[in-house]
């Protein structure tokens, strides 16, 4: 829960323009990017996803980054990206 | 691999430490306290104490917020849940936590629905799918998590969902500091400030730390270098004498924070007057409750909730644990009756608890370490 999960932005749901499809470690879950309306994500960002919602654009590196932070971390991440599989936002 | 290594190279890190061990005074000892839960678990799994000087003590905050939810409040979720026609939704974290009578695992096994959810918003979504049933949302987190369950109550609101509501549980970092700063039980020199909480709250609202106490913070991000990095920060502060807030985690962390989600935080919601913290106690103004507009999602006024208060269990240390006065295993409990797997207080709950990243890492006192290879 208290994760940060960085997501690339793949496209924006046509008629929802709040929610987006991101792709997480390969998962493509759609995510509310309606915390980011000062400065919108475009398709190909990243995004720091907290419990299905992007509170802040990262780039590439940082991305990168925070991935190999959370795999280090194990069953924790293992159970967030299981979570995060089971989601269904629409 | 290559943007990795930047944040992992034992050869910075140990070229920081000795940059640290070199702004240490002769003869003063340091406690510098890392507030997030996620910043103590980079420090033990990487043994970041071992690079520091022994002058330096890292001291665990208060920073998660699994571990300061009081038992009271799980047996008020407790009780909601086992209202007729209703389903309780939770974050998986939350599902192990002790109440009085047992945890939310625990509840679900003998029937009672309570139901793991990723996001808020899925929470929503089975509410939409079960209009004859009352779906509670468990609510909580720091600022980290607040705006989302925010947003949902929006969501819910502009959808004219009405079998939706949140049990809240949000609290506030800032006054958990405050009370550990105003506790005489515990000198600290400086802060490691939290990365994710900050996102949304920005640098600014730690001033009154550097300015009101004359304590250093720096905000800082979860790798291993970041830490070390914001360590030397402070060492540097301290060392000239300054105090003032920094940010060393500047590529995800705006200095003032998450305009539109602390918009949406106060649309929604307002700080109660106090809230039991466990092991803390009483805090004024360190949580925050639904606001009157929007009652209507608000399961506190929607179900009758006991409102009990639990005292912990008397073998629990936690409270000194989460206020940095014990280190885990200086608890009573630690490692054999409190285990991850059967948990006595929360600090051992979440991975994120400093128990649970002590056990999981086998991390001891340093200097007692020292002393065993001595003699």
């Amino acid at each position: 829960m208290c994760l940060g999960i960085p997501g690339e932005v793949i496209e924006f749901l046509p008629d929802q323009p709040d929610l987006a499809r991101v792709d997480v470690s390969g998962v493509r879950r759609v995510i509310n990017v309606g915390l980011l309306d000062d400065d919108p994500p475009k398709p190909g960002e990243w995004v720091l996803i907290h419990v299905g919602f992007a509170l802040s654009k990262i780039d590439e590196a940082e991305a990168a980054a925070a991935l190999q932070f959370l795999e280090g971390i194990g069953q924790a991440y293992a159970d967030e990206l299981e979570a995060l599989q089971a989601s269904q936002i629409e | 691999m290559r943007f990795v290594d930047e944040f992992r190279s034992a050869d910075k890190a140990h070229a920081l430490a000795a940059k640290i061990a070199g702004l240490c005074e002769p003869g003063r000892q340091y406690k510098l306290m890392e507030v997030c839960g996620g910043h103590t678990h980079t420090i033990y799994k990487h043994g970041l104490e071992d690079y520091l000087p022994e002058q330096i003590t890292l001291v665990h905050g208060p920073g998660c917020p699994v571990c300061v939810i009081p038992m009271g409040r799980v047996d008020d979720a407790m009780a909601l849940a086992s209202q007729p026609d209703t389903i309780m939704t939770s974050f998986g974290d939350m599902m192990r936590v002790p109440g009085s009578q047992g945890s939310f695992f625990d509840a679900k096994a003998q029937g009672t629905d309570i139901r793991m959810v990723y996001s808020p918003l899925d929470s929503l979504k089975i509410a939409r799918q079960n209009p004859d049933k009352r779906v509670v949302f468990m609510a909580i987190g720091f600022e980290t998590t607040t705006p989302s369950t925010a947003m949902t109550v929006l969501r819910a609101a502009a959808e004219g969902l009405d079998n939706f509501s949140i049990f809240c549980n949000h609290v506030t970092i800032i006054p958990a500091i405050k009370a550990i700063l105003d506790s005489p039980d515990l000198r600290l020199d400086g802060f490691i400030g939290p990365g994710h909480v900050s996102t949304v709250i920005g640098c600014r609202p730690y001033e009154f730390i550097a300015r009101d106490y004359g304590k250093p913070v720096v905000v800082a991000g979860f790798e291993p270098l970041d830490i070390l990095q914001s360590i030397y920060m402070l060492m540097v502060q301290l060392s000239e004498g300054r105090s003032e807030v920094e940010n060393q985690y500047t590529r995800v962390v705006p200095w003032d924070g998450n305009l539109a989600a602390l918009t949406v935080i106060n649309k929604v919601l307002e700080l109660r007057p106090y809230f039991e913290w466990r092991g803390l106690g009483f805090i004024s103004h360190s949580a925050m409750r639904v606001r009157p507009e929007y009652a209507k999602y608000d399961a506190e006024l929607l179900f009758e909730v006991p409102g009990v208060r639990v005292a912990d269990p008397k073998a629990c240390q936690c409270g000194e644990v989460l206020k940095g006065v014990l280190k885990p295993w200086e608890c009573k409990v630690f490692g054999t009756a409190c285990t991850p797997e059967t948990p006595i207080g929360t600090c051992m709950v979440s991975p994120e608890g400093a128990c649970a990243a002590y056990y999981n890492f086998g991390r001891m006192n340093r200097r007692r370490v020292v002393e065993v290879s001595i003699s």
